[in-house]
């Protein structure tokens, strides 16, 4: 993938990276002998996938999919291949930075767009893990932490050569929401949960007033109300066209948040789901979809004590979707695979796993045209693993992004951000903290001379 | 809630004597919910009353493998471990063996000796994560070797019955590191009683913290500085030693009076309690190596991060480490921990063992089978990865006499897993601990 001139203006990027697929690579590329897991449709066992400008072409059995003459072959026999995994729910790229701050507790105006460091380790320890697209998340400190930010993970120096743009040309993403006992503070934030869901339902209401305002206005710039980035965002919720990605771990705080939804008529996903096994019933009935991460323990936090590893299988049988996630730096990227080998192990079925790491996570992120299969028309995203994906011996050994290579284990500098060594450690930091304390002790030693 | 009729209770596990609790787990969700909820009624698996404080009354139990690794020998394909009155009393093939009909009989795939965690603080880091449960560090001081473990360790905490179900039947645990010293360790069966009734070593180790995770930012307090924080201890330790010798050598009438706190760093002076360091960079871990070399002390390294970087040094020193977990997150002092670190101090020759740590968010516990299997992932070979959470985190934590291997004589302690324990997909399914049968998950 070719990097574009970070100067350039957004319209012209986009029109650019249209083109740019098209110039990257128009040689096909032909992944022969390997055992392809399509997600979308049965295991091949000896497969050809066919990408060409940063698409798939053909995937299929090796004896009937005709190669194109021209084409780079690439022998993958003894390999996997299966889709590049898709993360719902992620906080590499800055953490704390991406999200709202502690003026108050609903801040949809946030944009982790803007608080996203692409230079972080964590993006290059994701890309080794397989991942190909990520939904980073601001936090879950508040009711409503800001608008989060779906990435493809391709090489990049700047933001914008991450994004996933929507066709209107603006970048995809969700609407951080979340309940329980991680937004509850002092004033102005909620105490309780009633008082939570209050102030959620006066903003949406709010939002529903202002919408009904710009509506009324036409085009009558005089009667339009003034913009207000927050109630704007909600407005695009309310309109269908963000969806809510919603943290709840509770039970009640999952049906609240189903009554909410319900309310307002915005789309959501629930995130974590600690005890999505109590009302399970009750999700699938509202045809809600579920991302929920494998811990290794329950606790660390009151509403955590009642998880679950029969999770993913309890909500496979009462037919929610279900998409995993790492919630990084919970879990790590790195052993994204794990979480579908978890699932297996809680007794969820081998199909429903793969799927909880890519097509179930593409749906989740509205993206299922684009991504999450290895499916001809869609994006070229995979990985090549070296055995079976719930494995714990198996290795991503390299992962594709757009019919390019973007992680190869075998490169000394990729298999650094795999395993981790000297050097792995967040190169930026170190930086910011020495100058920031260089100051300080060159600011002490001025204070005490004079 | 619908039943969990997709969840195989103990799969290949054939229960001669099905103890009523482990049908209860396939009943429904409630009932799970209960058990955790009373904690009282899983710590003690099968009696009705309190489970026998001496193994002596445990039955009988005959434990067949497919493969069968007994981790100081090479594996049995189809073998049997037979354990009487606690304690093991033949390994070997099954074939041509026949033991009574009062013996209880557990089928599995795979049977290894049960888990041996050679640092955790499970029992006194609870699961709750709220104040009233959590007891791994006092910050009211920075140097207090003199605090028990034996009097924070909650053997009904969850999280102990959680790690056993897994197949972790020994920890050494109690207090954690964040502070220059923070307290003493102690290593217990996972039992789930009393900490007097499942205890190995009441008082095993004292647990040090060098770097920069037992400073403190706050003005004026100390240690500010990792070296403010060895300056710190190396003045202990010479007080201890100044105290030890006058209480030695002085008549009673001029004795220095009892000093709790001069008593444990006495011990760590002479080797009887050594002190478990825990260090992640490079530079803390040479510290540590300093302050032993000084007062000739017997330490174990914890954590160690970076050792790659200072390999020679630790190889040397002849000390061991207590590898961090594979999976611990990388940030701070750990922000260059390798997954393959186990690897490296395999082929360096350096004895170690892999821990699961200190938590103080989710997951609240670490397993550290699942940190051996990381490991085993990325690079260690499989054997290494096995004996690292057994008999070589046995010796480290001076209690290979007792468990750690399946041998003649040990302690009934063994774990049943329905596949290769390392793999993500593979369930325990069942544990053994001194001839008492546990459920596993």
């Amino acid at each position: 993938m070719s990097i574009r001139h970070p100067s350039f203006p957004a319209a012209v990027v986009l029109a650019l990276s249209l083109a740019a697929a098209a110039v990257a690579q128009t040689r096909p590329i032909a992944f022969q002998g390997g055992r392809i897991l399509p997600v979308e449709g049965a295991p091949i066992e000896r497969g050809v996938l066919i990408v060409q400008d940063g698409k798939i072409v053909a995937v299929g059995p090796q004896d009937s999919t005709p190669i194109p003459s021209g084409a780079e072959v690439r022998d993958v026999s003894g390999k996997v291949l299966m889709p590049g995994l898709v993360d719902s729910h992620s906080h590499i790229g800055g953490g704390s930075g991406v999200g709202a701050d502690g003026s108050g507790p609903i801040q949809p105006e946030v944009r982790a767009l803007d608080g996203i460091d692409v230079g972080s380790s964590s993006i290059a320890k994701a890309r080794a893990g397989g991942i190909t697209t990520v939904n980073v998340m601001p936090g879950s400190g508040h009711l409503i932490s800001g608008q989060t930010l779906y990435l493809k993970l391709r090489p990049a120096r700047t933001i914008d050569d991450l994004l996933i743009r929507l066709p209107d040309g603006s970048p995809a993403g969700g609407l951080k929401m979340a309940n329980g006992t991680n937004p509850r503070r002092d004033a102005p934030f909620p105490g309780t949960r009633g008082k939570a869901a209050s102030l959620v339902r006066e903003r949406y209401v709010a939002a529903q007033e202002y919408q009904a305002k710009v509506a009324r206005a036409k085009d009558d710039p005089e009667k339009r109300p003034a913009r207000d980035l927050a109630l704007e965002q909600l407005g695009e919720v309310l309109a269908g066209r963000r969806v809510v990605q919603h943290h709840s771990h509770r039970h009640d705080d999952i049906m609240t948040v189903l009554r909410l939804s319900k309310e307002f008529g915005f789309k959501v996903v629930l995130h974590h789901v600690s005890e999505g096994w109590k009302v399970a019933d009750e999700i699938a009935a509202a045809g809600v979809a579920c991302s929920i991460i494998y811990v290794d323990s329950p606790g660390g936090k009151l509403e955590a004590r009642d998880m679950d590893i029969r999770i993913g299988a309890i909500m496979e049988k009462a037919g929610v979707r279900v998409g995993f996630h790492t919630d990084d730096p919970i879990t790590d990227s790195r052993l994204f695979l794990r979480s579908a080998g978890m699932a297996v192990r809680g007794g969820m079925s081998r199909d429903g796993a793969l799927a909880g790491l890519t097509l179930a996570n593409a749906e989740i992120l509205g993206l299922q045209d684009r991504i999450g299969s290895l499916t001809p028309g869609k994006d070229a995203d995979f990985v090549v693993l070296s055995g079976d994906p719930l494995s714990v011996y198996t290795h991503v050994e390299q992962t594709w992004i757009e019919g390019a290579l973007a992680f190869d284990r075998s490169r000394p500098a990729d298999h650094l951000w795999a395993v981790g060594g000297p050097g792995a450690g967040d190169p930026l930091r170190p930086h910011y903290c020495c100058f920031g304390n260089a100051w300080g002790v060159i600011a002490a030693a001025n204070a005490a001379a004079q | 809630m619908k039943t969990f009729s997709f969840l195989r209770v103990l799969p290949s596990l054939s229960l001669a004597r099905p103890s009523a609790r482990c049908v209860a787990r396939t009943l429904a969700p409630a009932l799970l919910a209960l058990m955790i909820a009373v904690p009282a009624s899983s710590a003690a698996p099968e009696a009705a009353s309190p489970a026998p404080a001496a193994p002596v009354s445990a039955p009988s139990v005959a434990i067949r493998g497919d493969t069968v690794y007994p981790v100081n020998g090479s594996p049995l394909k189809d073998g049997l471990v037979l354990i009487r009155e606690g304690r093991i009393v033949y390994v070997g093939p099954a074939a041509g063996q026949s033991y009574g009909a009062d013996v209880r009989e557990l089928r599995a795939a795979v049977v290894v000796p049960g888990l041996v965690d050679a640092r955790a603080t499970v029992g006194v880091s609870g699961m709750l994560n709220q104040p009233h449960d959590q007891e791994q560090v006092d910050r009211s001081a920075p140097l207090q070797p003199e605090l028990r473990a034996v009097d924070a360790y909650n053997a009904r905490d969850e999280l102990v019955a959680y790690v056993r179900a897994r197949g972790v039947t020994t920890v050494h645990t109690g207090h954690g590191p964040g502070v220059t010293i923070s307290g003493q360790t102690l290593v217990v069966k996972t039992k789930g009683r009393t900490a007097e009734a499942d205890v190995l070593r009441p008082a095993a180790m004292i647990a040090a913290t060098l770097g920069a995770d037992a400073t403190t930012a706050d003005r004026g307090k100390s240690p500010g500085t990792p070296a403010k924080a060895v300056a710190l201890l190396r003045t202990e330790l010479i007080k201890a030693k100044e105290y030890a010798d006058k209480r030695a050598k002085l008549p009673e009438d001029k004795r220095p009076p009892r000093d709790l706190r001069m008593e444990a760093l006495g011990r760590a002076l002479d080797g009887s309690q050594p002190l478990l360091i825990s260090v992640d960079r490079g530079r803390d871990i040479l510290a540590a190596l300093r302050v032993a070399r000084e007062f000739n002390l017997k330490i174990v390294l914890e954590g160690c991060a970076e050792a790659p970087l200072v390999l020679d040094e630790i190889r040397t020193s002849g000390f061991p480490v207590v590898l961090h977990p594979t999976m611990e997150r990388s940030f701070g002092t750990r922000e260059n921990l390798s997954m393959e670190t186990a690897a490296v101090l395999r082929r360096a020759g350096i004895p170690f063992a892999i821990q699961s740590g200190f938590e103080d968010y989710v997951p609240k516990t670490r397993i550290v089978l699942y940190e051996a299997a990381v490991a085993a992932g990325q690079g260690l070979d499989r054997d290494a990865a096995l004996a690292a959470i057994t008999l070589d985190a046995a010796r480290i934590i001076g209690v290979a006499d007792r468990v750690g291997s399946l041998e003649v004589g040990k302690d009934g302690d063994v774990a049943l897993y329905d596949g290769d324990p390392f793999e993500y997909v593979t369930r325990c399914v069942g544990v053994v601990i001194d001839g008492v049968v546990y459920p596993g998950e």
